[in-house]
Protein backbone atom coordinates (compact mmCIF):
# COMPACT_ATOMS: atom_id res chain seq x y z
CA UNK A 1 0.00 0.00 0.00
CA UNK A 2 1.16 3.85 -0.43
CA UNK A 3 2.90 4.22 2.62
CA UNK A 4 1.15 7.66 4.63
CA UNK A 5 3.45 7.61 7.53
CA UNK A 6 6.93 7.75 7.51
CA UNK A 7 9.19 5.23 8.72
CA UNK A 8 10.59 4.83 12.13
CA UNK A 9 13.58 5.94 11.20
CA UNK A 10 12.76 8.60 9.45
CA UNK A 11 10.42 10.26 11.90
CA UNK A 12 11.92 14.31 12.34
CA UNK A 13 12.60 15.12 15.97
CA UNK A 14 13.29 17.98 17.72
CA UNK A 15 17.17 19.42 17.28
CA UNK A 16 19.70 22.34 18.21
CA UNK A 17 18.59 25.83 18.46
CA UNK A 18 21.06 28.45 17.46
CA UNK A 19 19.91 31.68 18.81
CA UNK A 20 20.41 35.26 17.06
CA UNK A 21 23.68 37.33 18.88
CA UNK A 22 21.60 40.47 18.44
CA UNK A 23 20.35 42.59 15.52
CA UNK A 24 17.03 43.65 15.22
CA UNK A 25 15.73 42.12 12.74
CA UNK A 26 15.90 38.26 13.66
CA UNK A 27 14.57 35.52 11.70
CA UNK A 28 14.08 31.87 12.32
CA UNK A 29 15.24 29.09 9.91
CA UNK A 30 13.88 25.82 10.66
CA UNK A 31 16.26 23.42 8.72
CA UNK A 32 15.85 19.23 8.34
CA UNK A 33 18.98 18.13 9.17
CA UNK A 34 19.84 14.20 8.99
CA UNK A 35 23.38 12.76 9.08
CA UNK A 36 23.77 8.89 7.86
CA UNK A 37 27.04 8.41 9.89
CA UNK A 38 25.72 8.92 13.20
CA UNK A 39 22.85 6.40 13.33
CA UNK A 40 20.08 9.16 14.72
CA UNK A 41 16.74 10.10 13.64
CA UNK A 42 16.35 13.72 11.85
CA UNK A 43 15.59 16.80 13.42
CA UNK A 44 14.29 20.19 12.59
CA UNK A 45 17.71 22.35 13.86
CA UNK A 46 16.26 25.90 14.41
CA UNK A 47 19.20 29.04 13.76
CA UNK A 48 18.03 32.58 14.31
CA UNK A 49 20.00 35.34 11.86
CA UNK A 50 20.22 38.82 11.47
CA UNK A 51 18.23 39.49 8.49
CA UNK A 52 20.39 42.97 8.28
CA UNK A 53 23.41 41.03 7.70
CA UNK A 54 22.40 38.98 5.30
CA UNK A 55 21.50 38.56 1.58
CA UNK A 56 17.54 38.70 0.51
CA UNK A 57 17.33 35.27 -0.32
CA UNK A 58 17.36 32.18 1.14
CA UNK A 59 20.14 30.85 -0.45
CA UNK A 60 21.92 34.16 1.06
CA UNK A 61 20.70 32.92 4.88
CA UNK A 62 21.73 29.08 4.29
CA UNK A 63 25.25 30.24 3.21
CA UNK A 64 25.31 32.43 5.92
CA UNK A 65 24.66 29.94 8.93
CA UNK A 66 27.23 27.37 6.83
CA UNK A 67 29.70 29.88 6.82
CA UNK A 68 28.91 31.91 10.53
CA UNK A 69 26.40 29.32 12.31
CA UNK A 70 27.05 25.71 11.77
CA UNK A 71 29.56 24.22 8.88
CA UNK A 72 28.19 20.71 9.22
CA UNK A 73 25.01 22.30 7.52
CA UNK A 74 25.22 20.33 3.94
CA UNK A 75 23.17 21.56 1.07
CA UNK A 76 23.78 22.07 -3.09
CA UNK A 77 23.94 25.12 -4.46
CA UNK A 78 26.11 26.92 -7.50
CA UNK A 79 24.72 29.17 -9.46
CA UNK A 80 22.97 31.18 -7.14
CA UNK A 81 20.71 32.28 -10.04
CA UNK A 82 18.44 30.07 -10.71
CA UNK A 83 19.96 28.54 -13.91
CA UNK A 84 21.80 25.44 -12.30
CA UNK A 85 19.01 23.41 -10.65
CA UNK A 86 21.00 22.48 -7.19
CA UNK A 87 19.43 24.01 -4.41
CA UNK A 88 16.05 22.91 -4.99
CA UNK A 89 14.54 21.95 -1.80
CA UNK A 90 11.29 22.55 -0.10
CA UNK A 91 11.21 26.20 1.34
CA UNK A 92 7.75 26.97 3.59
CA UNK A 93 5.88 24.27 1.73
CA UNK A 94 6.86 24.66 -1.66
CA UNK A 95 9.35 23.12 -3.69
CA UNK A 96 11.41 25.83 -5.12
CA UNK A 97 15.58 26.97 -5.71
CA UNK A 98 16.63 28.51 -2.23
CA UNK A 99 18.40 30.96 -4.89
CA UNK A 100 14.94 32.15 -6.57
CA UNK A 101 13.13 32.70 -3.41
CA UNK A 102 13.28 35.97 -1.07
CA UNK A 103 13.01 35.03 2.55
CA UNK A 104 10.87 38.27 2.91
CA UNK A 105 7.94 36.12 1.10
CA UNK A 106 7.89 34.12 3.63
CA UNK A 107 6.29 35.25 6.70
CA UNK A 108 6.85 33.00 9.56
CA UNK A 109 10.27 30.81 10.43
CA UNK A 110 11.60 29.70 7.14
CA UNK A 111 10.64 25.71 7.37
CA UNK A 112 13.21 24.03 4.97
CA UNK A 113 13.12 20.20 4.20
CA UNK A 114 15.11 18.34 1.32
CA UNK A 115 12.51 17.55 -1.95
CA UNK A 116 9.77 15.44 -0.80
CA UNK A 117 9.98 11.78 -0.68
CA UNK A 118 13.59 11.16 -2.13
CA UNK A 119 15.81 9.20 0.06
CA UNK A 120 18.20 11.83 1.55
CA UNK A 121 21.98 11.72 0.95
CA UNK A 122 22.66 14.04 4.22
CA UNK A 123 20.49 17.18 5.31
CA UNK A 124 19.24 18.92 2.93
CA UNK A 125 20.64 17.10 -0.19
CA UNK A 126 18.31 14.27 -1.83
CA UNK A 127 19.48 11.32 -4.17
CA UNK A 128 18.07 12.18 -7.45
CA UNK A 129 20.31 9.20 -9.09
CA UNK A 130 17.23 7.35 -10.65
CA UNK A 131 15.15 10.29 -11.72
CA UNK A 132 18.56 11.20 -13.71
CA UNK A 133 18.11 7.56 -14.79
CA UNK A 134 14.57 8.05 -15.73
CA UNK A 135 15.88 11.49 -17.85
CA UNK A 136 18.68 9.40 -19.35
CA UNK A 137 16.06 6.50 -20.18
CA UNK A 138 13.82 8.84 -22.47
CA UNK A 139 17.35 9.53 -24.42
CA UNK A 140 16.94 13.05 -24.57
CA UNK A 141 19.46 14.06 -27.60
CA UNK A 142 18.28 14.65 -31.07
CA UNK A 143 17.68 11.35 -33.18
CA UNK A 144 17.63 11.86 -36.75
CA UNK A 145 17.95 9.63 -39.70
CA UNK A 146 18.89 12.14 -42.22
CA UNK A 147 22.53 13.24 -41.86
CA UNK A 148 22.89 17.01 -41.11
CA UNK A 149 23.84 19.06 -44.14
CA UNK A 150 27.55 18.96 -45.05
CA UNK A 151 28.93 22.29 -43.39
CA UNK A 152 25.54 23.33 -41.98
CA UNK A 153 22.87 22.74 -38.81
CA UNK A 154 19.63 21.28 -39.52
CA UNK A 155 17.41 24.50 -40.31
CA UNK A 156 13.99 24.91 -38.58
CA UNK A 157 11.96 27.28 -39.59
CA UNK A 158 10.56 30.37 -36.74
CA UNK A 159 7.53 28.40 -35.74
CA UNK A 160 9.19 25.37 -35.25
CA UNK A 161 11.32 26.96 -33.13
CA UNK A 162 8.57 28.33 -31.14
CA UNK A 163 7.57 24.97 -30.24
CA UNK A 164 10.25 24.52 -28.15
CA UNK A 165 9.76 27.64 -26.08
CA UNK A 166 8.55 26.80 -22.54
CA UNK A 167 10.55 23.69 -22.52
CA UNK A 168 13.83 24.55 -23.13
CA UNK A 169 13.52 26.53 -20.01
CA UNK A 170 13.75 23.68 -18.14
CA UNK A 171 16.77 23.38 -15.50
CA UNK A 172 16.08 20.01 -14.40
CA UNK A 173 15.69 20.59 -10.89
CA UNK A 174 13.22 17.88 -10.12
CA UNK A 175 11.04 20.57 -8.36
CA UNK A 176 7.88 19.27 -9.87
CA UNK A 177 8.62 15.71 -10.15
CA UNK A 178 8.85 15.84 -6.14
CA UNK A 179 5.47 17.65 -6.04
CA UNK A 180 3.70 14.89 -7.34
CA UNK A 181 1.65 12.84 -5.33
CA UNK A 182 1.69 10.47 -8.48
CA UNK A 183 5.33 10.14 -8.76
CA UNK A 184 5.78 9.53 -4.96
CA UNK A 185 3.53 6.71 -4.88
CA UNK A 186 4.51 5.42 -7.83
CA UNK A 187 8.35 6.78 -9.18
CA UNK A 188 9.65 3.34 -9.81
CA UNK A 189 7.68 3.25 -12.40
CA UNK A 190 6.14 6.46 -13.38
CA UNK A 191 8.18 9.27 -15.59
CA UNK A 192 7.09 12.35 -13.66
CA UNK A 193 6.69 15.80 -14.94
CA UNK A 194 10.54 17.28 -15.72
CA UNK A 195 10.75 14.02 -17.73
CA UNK A 196 7.81 13.89 -19.17
CA UNK A 197 8.47 17.99 -20.06
CA UNK A 198 11.91 16.65 -21.67
CA UNK A 199 10.13 13.84 -23.66
CA UNK A 200 7.83 16.06 -25.33
CA UNK A 201 10.60 18.50 -26.16
CA UNK A 202 12.20 16.17 -28.48
CA UNK A 203 9.01 15.21 -29.46
CA UNK A 204 7.87 18.70 -30.44
CA UNK A 205 11.11 19.34 -31.85
CA UNK A 206 10.77 19.77 -35.76
CA UNK A 207 14.39 18.39 -36.17
CA UNK A 208 14.00 14.89 -34.67
CA UNK A 209 12.96 12.00 -36.41
CA UNK A 210 12.35 9.39 -33.97
CA UNK A 211 8.68 10.94 -32.77
CA UNK A 212 6.76 7.36 -33.32
CA UNK A 213 10.10 5.45 -31.32
CA UNK A 214 9.27 8.35 -28.09
CA UNK A 215 5.54 8.06 -28.26
CA UNK A 216 6.23 4.10 -28.72
CA UNK A 217 8.30 4.14 -25.28
CA UNK A 218 5.99 6.45 -23.50
CA UNK A 219 2.86 4.79 -23.87
CA UNK A 220 2.34 3.04 -20.60
CA UNK A 221 -0.08 2.79 -17.74
CA UNK A 222 2.71 4.16 -15.49
CA UNK A 223 5.43 5.45 -17.57
CA UNK A 224 2.75 8.54 -18.41
CA UNK A 225 -0.57 7.35 -17.51
CA UNK A 226 0.47 7.70 -14.05
CA UNK A 227 -0.47 11.59 -14.62
CA UNK A 228 -3.58 12.71 -13.36
CA UNK A 229 -3.78 16.17 -13.67
CA UNK A 230 -2.89 17.47 -10.35
CA UNK A 231 -0.84 20.29 -11.69
CA UNK A 232 1.37 20.44 -8.41
CA UNK A 233 4.15 20.44 -11.35
CA UNK A 234 2.69 23.36 -13.19
CA UNK A 235 1.99 25.08 -9.72
CA UNK A 236 5.70 24.37 -8.06
CA UNK A 237 8.20 25.33 -11.32
CA UNK A 238 10.65 27.89 -10.07
CA UNK A 239 11.34 28.77 -13.68
CA UNK A 240 7.22 29.45 -14.26
CA UNK A 241 7.40 26.42 -16.84
CA UNK A 242 3.85 24.07 -17.76
CA UNK A 243 5.01 20.72 -17.08
CA UNK A 244 1.25 19.36 -17.28
CA UNK A 245 0.33 20.93 -20.46
CA UNK A 246 3.43 19.12 -22.10
CA UNK A 247 1.89 16.11 -20.83
CA UNK A 248 -1.50 16.98 -21.82
CA UNK A 249 0.05 16.91 -25.21
CA UNK A 250 1.73 13.79 -25.47
CA UNK A 251 -1.65 12.23 -24.03
CA UNK A 252 -3.24 14.28 -27.35
CA UNK A 253 -0.51 12.75 -30.05
CA UNK A 254 -1.15 9.12 -28.59
CA UNK A 255 -4.75 9.15 -29.58
CA UNK A 256 -4.21 10.94 -32.38
CA UNK A 257 -1.84 8.32 -34.23
CA UNK A 258 -5.39 5.94 -32.80
CA UNK A 259 -7.76 7.46 -34.27
CA UNK B 1 34.16 -11.54 -6.34
CA UNK B 2 33.39 -14.09 -3.72
CA UNK B 3 32.77 -14.30 -0.01
CA UNK B 4 36.34 -14.69 1.07
CA UNK B 5 37.79 -11.32 -0.60
CA UNK B 6 35.26 -9.41 -0.04
CA UNK B 7 35.71 -6.91 2.22
CA UNK B 8 34.37 -7.56 5.50
CA UNK B 9 32.93 -3.86 5.87
CA UNK B 10 31.53 -3.29 3.15
CA UNK B 11 27.58 -3.08 3.07
CA UNK B 12 25.51 -5.23 1.87
CA UNK B 13 23.89 -3.79 -1.20
CA UNK B 14 20.49 -5.50 -2.37
CA UNK B 15 20.13 -4.50 -5.52
CA UNK B 16 22.96 -3.74 -7.94
CA UNK B 17 21.20 -2.77 -10.89
CA UNK B 18 22.16 -0.09 -12.69
CA UNK B 19 19.92 3.14 -12.25
CA UNK B 20 18.84 3.27 -15.76
CA UNK B 21 18.40 -0.58 -15.82
CA UNK B 22 15.51 0.13 -13.07
CA UNK B 23 14.42 3.12 -15.11
CA UNK B 24 13.78 1.27 -18.02
CA UNK B 25 12.24 -1.48 -16.03
CA UNK B 26 10.25 -4.06 -18.00
CA UNK B 27 10.01 -1.33 -20.63
CA UNK B 28 6.84 0.30 -22.42
CA UNK B 29 3.69 -1.73 -22.15
CA UNK B 30 2.42 -0.03 -25.01
CA UNK B 31 -0.75 0.39 -23.95
CA UNK B 32 -2.79 2.46 -21.91
CA UNK B 33 -4.09 5.27 -24.18
CA UNK B 34 -6.98 3.06 -24.98
CA UNK B 35 -8.28 3.22 -20.99
CA UNK B 36 -7.46 7.12 -20.80
CA UNK B 37 -9.70 7.68 -23.68
CA UNK B 38 -12.65 5.13 -22.54
CA UNK B 39 -12.50 7.06 -19.20
CA UNK B 40 -13.16 10.14 -21.04
CA UNK B 41 -15.44 8.96 -23.66
CA UNK B 42 -17.14 7.38 -20.54
CA UNK B 43 -17.35 10.30 -18.69
CA UNK B 44 -19.00 12.92 -21.75
CA UNK B 45 -21.24 9.92 -22.26
CA UNK B 46 -22.42 9.88 -18.37
CA UNK B 47 -22.92 14.14 -18.38
CA UNK B 48 -26.05 14.35 -20.47
CA UNK B 49 -27.74 10.71 -19.41
CA UNK B 50 -27.03 11.98 -15.52
CA UNK B 51 -28.27 14.96 -16.02
CA UNK B 52 -31.49 13.41 -17.66
CA UNK B 53 -31.55 11.04 -14.53
CA UNK B 54 -31.92 13.29 -12.09
CA UNK B 55 -34.52 15.52 -14.01
CA UNK B 56 -36.53 12.58 -14.37
CA UNK B 57 -35.71 11.30 -10.68
CA UNK B 58 -37.07 14.82 -10.01
CA UNK B 59 -39.85 14.95 -12.14
CA UNK B 60 -41.05 11.85 -10.72
CA UNK B 61 -40.95 12.86 -7.34
CA UNK B 62 -43.50 11.96 -4.65
CA UNK B 63 -45.21 9.33 -7.55
CA UNK B 64 -46.06 5.96 -6.44
CA UNK B 65 -44.33 2.89 -7.45
CA UNK B 66 -47.09 2.02 -10.67
CA UNK B 67 -46.29 5.54 -11.77
CA UNK B 68 -42.45 4.99 -11.63
CA UNK B 69 -43.20 1.36 -13.47
CA UNK B 70 -44.78 3.06 -15.96
CA UNK B 71 -42.36 5.58 -16.59
CA UNK B 72 -39.56 2.92 -17.09
CA UNK B 73 -41.43 0.91 -19.07
CA UNK B 74 -41.70 3.56 -21.96
CA UNK B 75 -38.89 2.55 -24.35
CA UNK B 76 -37.23 5.69 -24.51
CA UNK B 77 -36.72 6.14 -21.04
CA UNK B 78 -35.84 2.08 -20.80
CA UNK B 79 -32.86 2.75 -23.40
CA UNK B 80 -31.61 5.73 -21.75
CA UNK B 81 -31.75 3.67 -18.48
CA UNK B 82 -29.44 0.28 -19.82
CA UNK B 83 -26.90 3.30 -21.24
CA UNK B 84 -26.82 4.98 -17.97
CA UNK B 85 -26.10 1.84 -16.12
CA UNK B 86 -23.29 0.30 -18.69
CA UNK B 87 -21.53 3.52 -18.82
CA UNK B 88 -21.47 3.93 -15.05
CA UNK B 89 -20.17 1.13 -14.30
CA UNK B 90 -17.60 0.67 -16.95
CA UNK B 91 -16.88 4.59 -15.87
CA UNK B 92 -16.55 3.09 -12.28
CA UNK B 93 -14.25 -0.34 -12.62
CA UNK B 94 -12.02 2.51 -15.35
CA UNK B 95 -11.84 4.44 -12.43
CA UNK B 96 -10.95 2.12 -9.20
CA UNK B 97 -8.76 0.46 -11.45
CA UNK B 98 -6.52 3.80 -11.76
CA UNK B 99 -6.97 4.15 -8.00
CA UNK B 100 -5.82 0.49 -7.37
CA UNK B 101 -2.44 0.75 -9.40
CA UNK B 102 -1.95 4.20 -7.32
CA UNK B 103 -1.69 2.98 -3.99
CA UNK B 104 -1.52 -0.72 -4.19
CA UNK B 105 1.69 -1.92 -4.75
CA UNK B 106 1.89 -5.38 -3.67
CA UNK B 107 2.13 -7.71 -6.41
CA UNK B 108 -0.28 -10.63 -5.16
CA UNK B 109 -2.51 -7.83 -3.72
CA UNK B 110 -3.12 -5.65 -6.72
CA UNK B 111 -3.96 -8.53 -8.67
CA UNK B 112 -6.56 -9.86 -6.47
CA UNK B 113 -8.27 -6.44 -5.32
CA UNK B 114 -8.41 -5.75 -9.32
CA UNK B 115 -9.90 -9.03 -10.06
CA UNK B 116 -12.27 -8.50 -7.14
CA UNK B 117 -13.24 -4.77 -8.22
CA UNK B 118 -13.76 -5.56 -11.74
CA UNK B 119 -16.31 -8.54 -10.19
CA UNK B 120 -17.98 -6.63 -8.04
CA UNK B 121 -18.66 -3.93 -10.73
CA UNK B 122 -20.23 -6.53 -13.38
CA UNK B 123 -22.15 -8.16 -10.82
CA UNK B 124 -23.42 -4.71 -9.86
CA UNK B 125 -23.85 -3.96 -13.51
CA UNK B 126 -25.84 -6.84 -14.58
CA UNK B 127 -28.21 -6.67 -11.15
CA UNK B 128 -29.06 -2.68 -12.09
CA UNK B 129 -29.87 -4.18 -16.09
CA UNK B 130 -31.93 -6.93 -14.91
CA UNK B 131 -33.63 -4.81 -12.80
CA UNK B 132 -34.22 -2.21 -15.30
CA UNK B 133 -35.09 -5.18 -18.16
CA UNK B 134 -37.85 -6.08 -15.47
CA UNK B 135 -39.19 -2.86 -15.70
CA UNK B 136 -39.37 -2.45 -19.06
CA UNK B 137 -40.45 -6.09 -20.30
Amino acid sequence: MAEFRLPPNSRIGVGKTHAAAGGKRAKAFKIYRWNPDDGENPRTDTYEIDLDQCGPMVLDALIKIKNEIDPSLTFRRSCREGICGSCAMNIDGTNTLACLKPIAEVREAVRINPLPHMPVVKDLVPDLSHAYAQLRSIEPWLQSDTPPPPDAERAQSREERAKLDGMWECILCFCCTTSCPSYWWNGDRYLGPAVLLAAYRWIADSRDEKTGERLDALEDPFKLYRCHTIMNCTQTCPKGLNPAKAIGEIKQLMLERQI
Amino acid sequence: MNETTRNAQAPRVAVMRSPLARARGLGAARSGVGHWWAQRLSAVALLPLVLWFVAAILSLAGAGQPAVAHWAAQPVHAVLLLCLILASFYHMQLGLQVVIEDYIHADGMKLAALLAMKAACLLLALTALLAALRLAL
